[in-house]
């Protein structure tokens, strides 16, 4: 397990029990600040029901989630499911897009602003009447609306129902909407399923910018290996609901248990051509750059 | 230009046969007994039989022959259609001896269906041409032409709804009217958690007999003034609508559904068993009328109680009407309070955030959204609008019993809010309008309105099941509300995730 410097999350010991089926065992793992820390694994492995946990769907049979905002702990097992995203800013996406369809573009990043706004809509007493405090709040949520719209590119179709954007845009809209409340841990599920090669390119890139210029870290679930080789600091990989590896991304690659869980317990050498080849060539590919 | 591809009658002849036996044969097995036999009390009080086989033939016909015409106009021989639609009509006018009820509905059914084939005549199908619109998709473009004129339609409506009474200065048009806006009201109400935040409250009846015994009660017990006794009833049925609220808000869907319907009973029940408090089944009588704002009474006498009478404050003549045109602007006045209110509310974070909990509530927990909160402002705000109806229902009544709070209430405002479009408050007003004016309107009908009503509920769900009027706008907008070639509703493409 790697030690973070000053860790953002601290996962301790989590275990997620559904009666008998013990979906996530015993995981342990830290992700650093402004890190891009992804998890991986097989189908079934525990990687969601730990993102319910982590984000209050679930609360977790054990452990501990601690995560440090502004020098305050918060842990998250303990707390109610939308404080989670209110005090210690967790926001995620879902790997089923979820956004509000029949609302416009612009609408759904203004429901994510809404303790903001509702604060400042005198919990709608102000706004009634329409005191200037509260118009002027919403001319800055605008305003970080349109910031967002701009970075995913969808500044053009703001007043089209969310419905009615294509795939990869809902994806991206969606990555804006949670960054819109401001948070300080963005998890994202699956973010480039059933993007095409060209938008996962472009999801990288979104992906490392909102690192760059937000004080954010990442967690990521994704099967995607172009995304998550190129774009990660950090992989930890399940099986089973149990942590089997966590490094670097070359030496989680190159991790025999990590092969045997992808590819079953056959022979090295019987690893069907193609496959190999894949591993290989990915493995001489140089990092991203901006990784 | 590529010739139209005809069907050969050959081909069509037998389909349409086969089509038209089939309809028929169903007829008949409807109404063979439900409307061949009939009971009658007969001699020593026994009841006998009558058998109206007459009837069940002339239904088997018309439907016969209808559902025929229907089907040639879709398998392209529409000029047959509007013939045997010309046939019905003459039929049922000419041939001698036809109950009133059945040459109406032969001459209706006969209309229906050679105006179907006129429309298909008129506009017949060729592959050069886009399809024509079909009616679903006209009706979106109404709803969304309505929405658009939102403003002209508003003050449109609302200044006939103040001339109402001077174009119709009679006692019944302005009960109707006055009955009807106290709908509109009521569906207004029921809008906000329904239409905005996608709780089915079958309950809604609650909050409006909170609000019509709160004054029934302190006027009774305590002397209150009917203006002092409106706000108190808002308050106590937002009370009621906020207890009632805690424990139903953690279910969801059909749970929520009948545990409100199941409250809405508790609180019609205890109003009917609690008699040492509320008088039980026999109601209040004699509830205070509301005086002209305390500065008038509408009496006949030039004074009561110490207040001048309306008509010699203002030099007229004594007309029993003065109060019931006091009243219908009343209502129009809270109405039209409780729609400023809720068109303000739904372009508040509140508003947007109870859209978003209708499309989709798990999110709106990621989002930091405290769902329970806004879910009971939704609840309690609709709760005392309720509540305000009731009082002025009250207060217009003069005499309130259980009976009046019944499960059908709720069903009815319900059915006034999904039938006009789910959040669209203009919908809600042509729905009132429909469902409570048409049926008062058409009282010489008898049962057969209901008969009427229930059908065109059906027909309104099949052809338009998101309501009559339903078409949303956005909020707020970033390029004046220009869709810039976005697809409507209707045509979202097709979404399919790949995994």
């Amino acid at each position: 397990m790697i030690d973070v410097q000053a860790p953002l999350l601290t996962v301790d010991h989590l275990t997620m029990r559904f009666g008998g089926l013990t979906a996530v065992d015993d995981v342990s793992f830290q992700a650093g600040a402004t890190d891009i820390t992804a998890v991986i694994g097989p189908n079934g492995a525990g990687k969601t029901t730990m993102f319910n946990c982590l984000t209050g769907f679930y609360k977790p049979t054990e452990g501990q989630l601690a995560l440090s905002r502004n020098g305050a702990t918060h842990y998250l097992e303990r707390m109610e499911g939308h404080l989670i995203a209110a005090k210690a800013g967790v926001a995620r996406t879902f790997q089923n897009i979820r956004l509000f369809a029949n609302m416009s573009v612009l609408e759904n990043l203004l429901v994510a602003q809404h303790n903001k706004l509702m604060k400042a809509s005198g919990y709608s007493i102000a706004g009634l009447f329409g005191l200037p405090s509260y118009r002027r709040a919403e001319r800055e949520g605008i305003e970080l609306a349109k910031y967002w719209l701009d970075k995913v590119r969808l500044t053009e179709r703001a007043d089209w129902e969310a419905g009615n954007l294509p795939y990869g845009a809902q994806r991206r809209l969606e990555i804006a909407r949670a960054m819109c409340t401001n948070p300080r841990l963005l998890c994202l599920d699956e973010p480039a399923a059933g993007l095409n090669p060209r938008e996962t390119g472009e999801l990288n890139e979104l992906i490392l910018s909102i690192r760059s210029d937000h004080e954010v870290g990442v967690l990521l679930i994704e099967h995607d290996m172009s995304v998550v080789m190129k774009i990660s600091d950090h992989v930890i990989v399940l099986d089973y609901g149990r942590k089997i590896a966590d490094g670097a991304p070359e030496a989680v690659r190159n991790d025999p248990a990590v092969i045997r869980a992808y590819l079953g317990e056959e022979e090295d050498d019987a690893l069907p051509p193609d496959v190999a080849a894949d591993l290989a060539r990915d493995a001489a590919q140089p990092r991203d750059p901006g990784a | 230009m590529a010739a139209v591809q005809r069907p050969s009658m050959d081909d069509v002849l037998p389909r349409v046969g086969r089509e038209a036996a089939l309809a028929g044969l169903v007829t008949l097995a409807l109404t063979a007994t439900m409307v061949g036999l009939h009971t009658v009390p007969g001699a020593q009080s026994r009841l006998t039989l009558e058998f109206r086989f007459g009837d069940v033939l002339m239904a088997v016909v018309l439907v016969f022959f209808g559902r025929m015409a229907l089907a040639f106009t879709r398998e392209g021989f529409p000029a047959y259609g509007l013939g045997i639609g010309v046939l019905i009509v003459a039929g049922s006018l000419l041939y001698p001896g036809l109950p009133t009820v059945v040459e109406i509905m032969g001459v209706g059914a006969g209309a229906i269906v050679g105006i179907n084939a006129v429309w298909r005549l008129a506009r017949p199908m060729r592959p050069d041409r886009p399809p024509p619109k079909t009616s679903a998709q006209l009706m979106d473009d109404v709803a969304a032409w309505v929405q658009r004129q939102s403003v002209v339609i508003g003050v449109v409506g609302v200044a006939f709804a103040i001339a109402l009474p001077f174009l119709f200065p009679d006692r019944s048009s302005i009960d109707l009217a006055t009955l009807v806006m106290t709908y509109i009201m009521l569906g207004w109400g029921l809008n906000i958690v329904v239409g905005l935040a996608g709780l089915l409250d079958l309950g809604y009846v609650a909050f409006y007999a909170v609000g019509a015994y709160s004054y029934g009660l302190l006027a009774q017990y305590f002397d209150f003034s009917f203006w002092l006794c409106l706000p108190l009833a808002g308050l106590l049925a937002a009370f009621a609508g906020l207890i009632l609220g805690f424990p139903v808000l953690r279910l969801r869907g059909d749970y929520f559904a009948i545990v409100t319907l199941g409250f809405g009973e508790i609180i019609r029940v205890v109003l009917q068993n609690w008699s040492s408090f509320t008088g039980g089944p026999d109601g209040i009588a004699s509830i205070p009328r509301p005086s002209f704002f305390g500065i008038a009474e509408f009496t006949s006498a030039p004074e009561a109680d110490g207040l001048p009478s309306f008509h010699t404050l203002f030099g007229l003549e004594f007309t029993p009407l003065h109060r019931l045109i006091f009243l219908y602007y009343l209502i129009l006045i809270l109405a039209l309070v409780v729609n400023a209110v809720s068109l303000r509310i739904r372009r508040l974070p509140l508003g947007r955030s109870w859209e978003a909990l209708r499309e989709d509530d798990v999110a709106c927990q990621s989002l930091g959204i405290n769902r329970r909160n806004i879910k009971l402002a939704a609840f309690t705000i609709s709760a005392m609008f309720g509540g305000f109806a009731g009082s002025f229902f009250a207060t217009r009544q003069g005499f309130i019993s259980p009976e009046s709070f019944t499960f059908i209430e709720s069903a009815i405002v319900l059915a006034i809010v999904v039938l006009g479009g789910m959040g669209s408050q203009t919908g809600v007003v042509l729905a009132a309008i429909l469902i409570i004016g048409m049926p008062e309107l058409f009282r010489e009908l008898e049962e057969y309105r209901m008969l009427i009503f229930g059908a065109a509920m059906v027909i309104i769900m099949v052809w338009r099941p998101r309501g009559l009027l339903a078409h949303r706008v956005p909020t707020v907008t970033l390029h004046g509300g220009r869709r810039k070639g976005g697809p409507s509703p209707g045509q979202r493409p097709e979404q399919v995730p790949a995994e």
